[in-house]
């Protein structure tokens, strides 16, 4: 097998649009729009209930930040003690570089056991590494058991959103995407009905798969236990019936003790789907003689994580744990939807982790001035991830590694302008003189192309008044 | 009690709003406060720092605490400029702020928090919409000063604005590198504008009642964007 043809990149969008075109394009999907602000109302207003009920959830965030800087700080040593346990618990454990090893090493793993179909369980990281295309280039068949994905999957699309992957589509939508795809012309548009069928579907997926894939939420050094959170059941059915078990697992997941679990199953939870507890929570440690797979493999994946880890101002970005609560809140994704991130991460998190992993170049380079700064994202991460600072952060690299711009070129000179008295009263005056022949009446009434064009696309601006304020402060200290 | 001030009134009421920063000195001047302007006073740096200039940021950020290292109380109608001083110079600086950021506060922080007032002896005619602006409440954290301002304040009548807490989509530089994203966010703020049914939108920053304000006009909308300083000015 040639590793290029594992390489998720050869089947990545040729050239993907940066942000602001790709934003462009999903605010004219009203429908997507509708959906998307319908959702993340609901679970926001959920989320928020059931942190209220928690007396001490700032303790909790606290104790969360710490227990995650703690496992970031001494990495390569938990990492090790993670395989060791899991080794002893009869567990195999892969390392990989970066996505095309990661996906070399499942497809080995599946031609191995001379599986021809996967059934796998929600999971980013396999997302990120684009293990679908590379099990469908290898001729094996990757189905996707949560609901959610299992319809982006069906419609050939990409995840929207990291916990309700279908977020951009309504019932309607789904319906008659079942129709087609699942071969029942006769099904209604009740969401009742419509599990049924998807139930009925997977079913027989899992009864017939011999080899399963899953990521991790979580993974315990000392015990060797993983952790898989869930709503609906089929991811458990994922990891106790075929007999060979694949986790794909991003490094930052790990955590140094068991009963570290005891903060994130409170925080997560209620982060994401605003639950006090999920429905499905899956711990298991290597392989129990008569009882599940009778073989396990956990995948460690790096793909840039390493290169986060060796950032100090950026690292903290590495204790997400992928609750969403920041999505759910952010004023940007509530019009595009997650789509326009190019990457499974979307949102806030997404517009920070996307080019921390990839490197800021290309069109995740767009990604990190994505925002407003507003801040909603950093006062509901239950990790205490400063959002915010970490955006301003790749903002700078971005700005270094790229050619200035008009943008960069102004704020230069404003910058250098700024520096002095002299410099700044004269940049007033010079204000003034340049817009004589755009403004009328007070207001800029020709805005010309570039920035000022952007702006007036949709509002107006006041031009410059006669008089700045420094200068009727002087004015009022002349004697009368 | 602290009976003299500096005022930081930022580079854009200096240079577009200078009615925010007159209203300022009116209230301060009203309330028995002297107001000094030092005029070597420029820019507090938040555009070049939050846009991805991170050196142009810190040599603003020297600037700003060479020309108010000598003062007590620093005072600034802005919450984003403030927040840029109080939550950000210490990182820009190592610490090398001779204490600046501690002692700058934004208008209502000022007047409430530092000066323990609510009634600054203001009076005004008229329904008021107030939208918290996104860095005095989640950076600066001034709560409900603004709120508790403009209840003392005798003919406003405050008008609820649904979703109040959700930004208007200016951003800084954001508003025009993603100029789209920016005015579907600038048409529901608008929209929960109109619903309150308020006359005046009142807020601490006025670059973000710049952004609402230009939309307000574009759109035909005759809700008149207001400057806390100036309500508490009248």
């Amino acid at each position: 097998m040639t590793h290029s043809s594992l390489d998720p990149a050869a089947a990545r969008d040729a050239r993907p649009e940066s942000f602001p075109h790709a934003a462009t394009g999903a605010l004219a999907n009203h429908q997507v729009r509708a959906n998307i602000r319908h959702a993340t109302t609901s679970i926001r207003r959920k989320r928020a209930g059931v942190v209220a009920e928690v007396p001490d959830w700032e303790l909790l965030r606290a104790a969360g930040a710490a227990i995650k800087d703690e496992t970031l700080a001494s990495l390569d040593a938990v990492l090790i003690e993670l395989e060791a346990s899991i080794q002893a618990a009869g567990g195999t454990v892969h390392w990989a570089r970066d996505a095309a090893e990661a996906n070399e090493i499942v497809v080995g793993l599946v031609r191995a056991e001379g599986a021809e179909e996967v059934v796998k369980v929600k999971s980013l990281a396999t997302d990120e590494i684009r293990l679908n295309e590379a099990l469908e280039g290898a001729g094996i068949r990757p189905i996707e058991t949560d609901l959610a994905e299992l319809i982006v999957q069906l419609a050939g699309e990409r995840p929207s959103h990291l916990l309700v992957p279908a977020i951009h589509k309504n019932r309607v939508e789904i319906r008659d995407l079942f129709r087609e795809r699942l071969g029942r012309p006769d099904l209604s548009d009740d969401p009742t009905e419509l599990a049924e069928a998807a139930r009925l579907h997977l079913r027989e997926a899992f009864l017939r798969a011999r080899v399963a894939i899953s990521g991790a939420n979580f993974a315990a050094a000392d015990t060797g236990t993983i952790c898989v959170v869930e709503s609906e059941g089929n991811g458990r059915m994922c990891t106790t019936l075929p007999d060979v078990l694949i986790t794909v697992m991003g490094i930052e997941k790990a955590i140094p003790r068991f009963r570290d679990l005891e903060v994130f199953l409170q925080l997560l939870p209620r982060s994401s789907t605003g639950e006090r507890m999920n429905p499905y929570t899956s711990l298991w440690t290597g392989v129990c003689e008569g009882d599940g797979p009778h073989a396990f493999h956990l995948v460690l994946l790096d793909a840039g994580r390493t290169r986060v880890l060796a950032d100090p101002a950026g690292r903290p970005a590495l204790r997400c744990i992928r609750c969403s609560a920041c999505i759910n809140v952010c004023p940007v994704y509530r019009q595009t939807g997650g789509h326009a991130y190019h990457s499974p991460y979307a949102g806030p998190i997404g517009a920070i982790l996307a080019p921390q992993l990839l490197g800021e170049e290309g069109a995740v380079a767009s990604l990190p001035f994505a925002s407003s700064l507003c801040g909603a994202c950093y006062d509901v991460c239950p990790v205490l991830i400063d959002i915010p600072s970490i955006l301003v952060h790749e903002r700078g690299k971005a700005v270094a590694r790229e050619r200035s711009g008009i943008e960069g070129r102004s704020l230069k000179v404003l910058g250098k302008a700024f520096a002095t008295r002299a410099g700044y009263e004269r940049a007033q005056r010079l204000g003034r003189k340049l817009q004589r022949p755009l403004a009328r009446d007070g207001w800029i009434a020709h805005f010309p192309p570039g920035p000022l064009g952007a702006w007036g696309r949709s509002r107006d601006l006041p031009a410059l008044p006669a008089q700045t304020f420094r200068e009727w402060w002087e004015s009022r200290d002349e004697p009368a | 009690m602290i009976d003299r001030v500096a005022l930081f009134v930022t580079c854009l009421a200096d240079t577009l709003f200078p009615n925010a920063g007159k209203a300022t000195v009116t209230v301060l001047e009203r309330l028995g406060i002297e107001v000094v302007f030092p005029p070597d006073q420029t820019c507090c740096g938040q555009m070049h720092g939050n846009s991805g200039y991170p050196a142009e940021a810190t040599a603003l950020a020297r600037r700003f605490v060479d020309v108010f290292g000598g003062f007590d109380a620093i005072v600034t109608p802005s919450g984003s400029c403030a927040a840029q001083v109080r939550e950000h110079f210490g990182d820009l600086l190592g610490g090398n702020d001779r204490g600046v950021p501690g002692r700058t506060w934004e208008l209502s922080q000022f007047l409430t928090g530092v000066l323990g007032l609510e009634d600054v002896g203001s009076t005004f005619e008229g329904t008021v919409a107030y939208h918290p602006t996104c860095h005095s409440l989640r950076l600066l954290r001034v709560g409900d000063a603004p709120l508790r301002l403009l209840r003392a304040v005798p003919g406003v009548d405050l008008r609820e604005l649904p979703d109040a807490e959700e930004c208007c989509g200016f951003g800084g530089t954001f508003a025009v590198k993603n100029a789209d994203v920016s005015t579907a966010m600038l048409d529901e703020k608008i929209a929960a504008i109109t619903a309150s049914g308020a006359e005046n939108v009142c807020a601490c920053d006025s670059s973000c009642l710049m952004h609402i304000g230009g939309g307000l006009r574009r759109r035909g909308v005759p809700v008149r964007p207001i400057h806390l300083a100036e309500i508490l000015a009248s």
